[in-house]
């Protein structure tokens, strides 16, 4: 079927919204509360767009596209509409944006920044909200919640109950802020999930006590080291320090999601506990030595083992959590060093 | 895995057995449990607890420990009933039908649910489920393997595959899920006793040459050890020197005491870790490790797909890269071995590996492959066996159910099952650095029925010891509804409490996996 959208006419599937089509034809419509993966939730009233022949403006993301529909993202009924609706989620937002975690990548910021909000920011909302609410307890320990910052988008909502199955949160709207409560906190598993789509400073990360600004970190994709899944993460790192994992959703195998281990399980990396100097056991001691000393150590042993005893009196055990290239390198040590095929590994167990 | 991750998505059922798949695998689990609710996805449990996905299942079958051949037999036997196998699939594809089917025929509903614990007529339902369905695949993880009959186990749901032509097609398979995040590329890369990188035969004259070829020097054609028989080995005496790359074996193998008697009766021990581990207690050298974030390389996950692990920091102190250390010692041994970076390694196990030939770096750079990928114009291969079986035609295997060899008696009355906990990994040493697996999970535990718990008068958190046959231990009781009467379970991730004391070394014949899912034991109070 055919619909027109500002002006020029697409060919388009039935059973597609019209931001699906918008995004997929390159037509910008802001939103907020929108995620691909869920149903559209609808929330932030930000997407509005004309239809011809309808009064009201509707929402681009829960509006089914009709043949023969003409419309327009951009009029200035449209553009009013979302300004509005803006200025309503920034009246219960404070701007306490310097010490927020989320600076530089806040959903929020860049809406306010995109439709031109000065002049507002400037006579009406300026000082009224700032950060009221110290963060309240959340359904995990890995996460903080700032409910003054809450936009109540129910982005962390939707992704919860639709997309992670567990139903642990709810909009409680009793009390003079409305705000989310982990309602069925036991039935959390701290995935991390709500805290990857929340668009603003509301949840944040609170397993890293180190802080860093987004331009000032390197992200590094990579795979996680737990289990077989092998999701695909990337290390957010400041200071020589791992200080939150994110997600690409676009890659497989995870596609953007990652379990309690992926997401907030990177503290042994920097931890106090690492081995940081070759050690040799000396009068039953374990003693701090150089790498020379101690890799002359290990090859004059297994040569001496070696050649009074036979290659195959030396055993070896490769690892599930070193990459390939380690275990190449070390079944080839084993094989061709040591000239042995006693080389395994802790699969079996 | 025969088949992907993703195309689980095309199954109209799904059989899973012996995997806590959203604790154990929680991403994969995750899917499965969002297929079951929004796409009704009818997904089979059979295990003996009753574990967080049955909550999402269509059908939950709570079987006694070890009886996995048992039901699967009795479901086979009802699809022949029924007359739900695929008969061109068989006749095409497959031999060794007819004496299977001999076998099967014994296996009624009846007389497994005598031996299983599940009702008949649930069996029936199963095996309906699975039988009629277009496209049904079978996951699996370590509660399948780790028995003394982990191999049959592994055949029986090999025959139900392909009695219902659930091979080669989107949304079938048998799929195990690996445990550990690069088991399947430890295992690619020859870091096993019988075979080179690829799962070339040490035995094979033909590719030892090859190997004797690219490294420059005459090798071994006697299949090695494997690692509870070189524990053996060195308590005879046989083997005296180990040398451990990131593994802490003192936890996680089976009867730990065997172990560490084996341990301290070697003349000499080198541990690499970035820990240092209960294992390292033993070592007369322990060499610091880069950890995973501070490497290059790659990993190959359960699905086959070799993925980019990148660095992002630097090492603490003098830790190197494993290979690094290992280039070394080669060095000082009199054997030169250096490369430049991790992608000359790569480079170099690529023209050795078929199955990786096709893969380099830079078409990994984003989305990984999955093997094999013979050339680098093959985009990779999501699912196995695809028109035809990998070895020509697929065998039916006749498999007798035998009872576990540990059997509870009047004085160790529990069965025992080990595995993990969706908090932790392993042997502990990563997330027991970690706040919040900590938070939910800071100490062992023994999960048991409650019933059971008020008739030994013990409450939740009560300290109690566990006793078997070889060992015992000390922990704290948690009372948990999801256990089956006569039934606990524990997890190997502290070295407080250390269960592999208590499991038994009894393998399997072929694929010397341990049993660790069936010990018999008492719970005593302390
Ligand atoms: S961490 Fe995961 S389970 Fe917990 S509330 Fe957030 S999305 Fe839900
Ligand atoms: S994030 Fe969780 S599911 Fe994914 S690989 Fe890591 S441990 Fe496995």
């Amino acid at each position: 079927m055919l619909v027109k959208i500002n002006g020029q006419e697409y060919e388009v599937d039935q059973g597609t919204t019209i931001l699906q089509i918008a995004r997929e034809k390159g037509i910008y419509i802001p939103t907020l509360c929108y995620l691909e993966r869920v149903s559209p939730i609808g929330s932030c009233g930000l997407c509005v767009v004309e239809v011809e022949g309808q009064d009201e403006l509707v929402q681009a993301c829960n509006t089914y596209v009709e043949d023969g529909m003409v419309i327009n993202t951009d009029t200035p009924s449209v553009k009013a509409a979302r300004k509005a609706a803006l200025e309503k989620i920034l009246e219960k937002h404070p701007l306490d944006c310097p010490v927020c975690d989320k600076a530089g990548e806040c959903k929020l910021q860049d809406l306010v920044y995109e439709l031109g909000y000065e002049e507002r920011i400037s006579h009406k909302v300026v000082g009224i909200p700032l950060l009221k609410e110290p963060p309240v307890s959340y359904s995990t320990p890995g996460i903080k919640y700032y409910p003054s910052r809450c936009v109540l988008c129910q982005r962390c909502v939707t992704i919860c109950s639709e997309y992670v199955g567990r139903e642990v949160l709810v909009v409680n709207e009793e009390g003079d802020k409305p705000r989310i409560e982990p309602l069925y906190a036991d039935r959390c598993i701290s995935c991390g999930e709500c805290l990857a789509v929340c668009p603003v400073g509301a949840l944040t990360e609170n397993v890293s006590p180190l802080k860093v600004r987004p331009w000032q970190k390197k992200v590094s994709r990579t795979v996680c080291p737990y289990c077989g899944v092998g999701c695909v993460l990337e290390l957010n790192v400041g200071d020589n320090r791992v200080v939150k994992v994110t997600v690409d959703e676009s890659i497989p195998p995870n596609y953007g999601t990652l379990c309690v281990k992926g997401r907030f399980g990177f503290e042994f990396i920097n931890s106090e506990k690492r081995l940081k100097r070759p050690l040799i056991r000396k009068n039953d001691e374990f003693q701090e030595v150089s790498w020379d000393e101690a890799l002359d150590f290990v090859a004059e042993k297994l040569t001496a083992i070696k050649e009074s005893a036979g290659p195959d009196a030396i055993a070896g055990l490769a690892s599930a959590k070193c990459t390939n290239e380690d275990n190449y390198v070390f079944q080839k040590f084993m094989r061709a060093v040591i000239g042995t095929n006693n080389v395994d590994h802790c699969a079996r167990l | 895995m025969t088949n992907s991750l993703a195309d689980i998505e095309e199954a109209e059922v799904i059989l899973v057995i012996g995997s806590n798949t959203t604790e154990n695998h929680p991403v994969f689990g995750m899917k499965l449990r969002r297929l079951a609710r929004r796409k009704g996805t009818r997904i089979i449990v059979a295990d003996p607890r009753k574990i967080d996905l049955t909550e999402d299942a269509f059908l939950y079958l709570p079987i006694k420990p070890g009886t996995d051949i048992a039901l699967i037999n009795g479901m086979m036997n009802v699809i022949l009933r029924e007359g739900l196998h695929d008969e061109d699939f068989i006749a095409e594809h497959t031999e060794g039908f007819d004496e299977f089917r001999k076998v099967v025929e014994k296996y009624t509903p009846e007389y497994v649910a005598e031996i299983t614990g599940v009702s008949s007529s649930d069996i029936e339902k199963a095996a309906r489920l699975y039988g009629s369905a277009q496209r049904a695949s079978i996951i699996y993880c370590m509660g399948i393997t780790q028995h003394t009959k982990g191999t049959n186990n592994v055949k029986s749901l090999a025959n139900l595959a392909l009695l219902c032509g659930n091979i080669g097609k989107p949304g079938t398979g048998i799929n195990p899920l690996r445990g550990q995040n690069n088991v399947q590329g430890a295992c690619d890369m020859g870091g096993l006793p019988a075979t080179y990188p690829g799962y070339q035969q040490v035995a094979n004259d033909e590719i030892r040459k090859k190997f004797e070829d690219a490294w420059g020097v005459k090798l071994s054609g006697k299949v090695g050890l494997t690692v509870v028989e070189m524990g053996d080995a060195a308590l005879s005496g046989d083997v005296k020197a180990f040398y451990v790359m990131g593994e802490n074996p003192i936890l996680s193998d089976p009867n730990l005491h065997h172990l560490e008697e084996a341990l301290q009766k070697l003349e000499f021990l080198v541990v690499q870790d970035i820990f240092f581990t209960d294992t390292c207690k033993y070592a007369h050298a322990v060499l610091p490790a880069a950890a995973y974030a501070e490497k290059d390389g790659t990993f190959t996950n359960t699905e086959r797909r070799v993925q980019r692990v990148r660095r992002a920091l630097n090492p603490p102190g003098e830790a190197r890269d494993d290979w690094w250390i290992l280039c070394e010692v080669a060095r000082r041994m009199g054997y030169e071995m250096s490369y430049k970076n991790s992608e000359e390694i790569f480079e170099e196990l690529r023209k050795l590996t078929p199955q990786y030939a096709g893969i380099t770096y830079k078409r990994i750079e984003t989305v990984g492959i999955q093997w094999p990928c013979p050339t680098e114009d093959h985009p990779g291969t999501p699912i196995l066996h695809v028109g035809k079986i990998a070895r020509g035609k697929g065998l039916f295997t006749p498999i007798e159910y035998k009872p576990p060899v540990e059997q509870p008696d009047e004085e160790y009355t529990f069965i025992l099952t080990t595995g993990r906990n969706y908090y932790h990994y392993h042997t502990g040493t990563m997330t027991r650095q970690c706040m919040v697996c900590n938070f939910y999970v800071p100490e062992p535990y023994l999960e048991m029925n409650p019933d059971d718990a008020r008739e030994l008068g013990l409450n939740d958190g009560d300290a109690v010891k566990v006793c078997s046959r070889r060992g015992e231990i000390e922990l704290k009781v948690k009372l948990s509804s999801r256990m089956k009467r006569g039934e606990v379970f524990s997890t190997f991730h502290f070295s407080e409490a250390r269960v592999n004391l208590l499991t038994g070394s009894e393998l399997d014949p072929i694929s010397k996996i341990p049993e660790f899912k069936v010990t018999a034991v008492k719970v005593v109070k302390p």
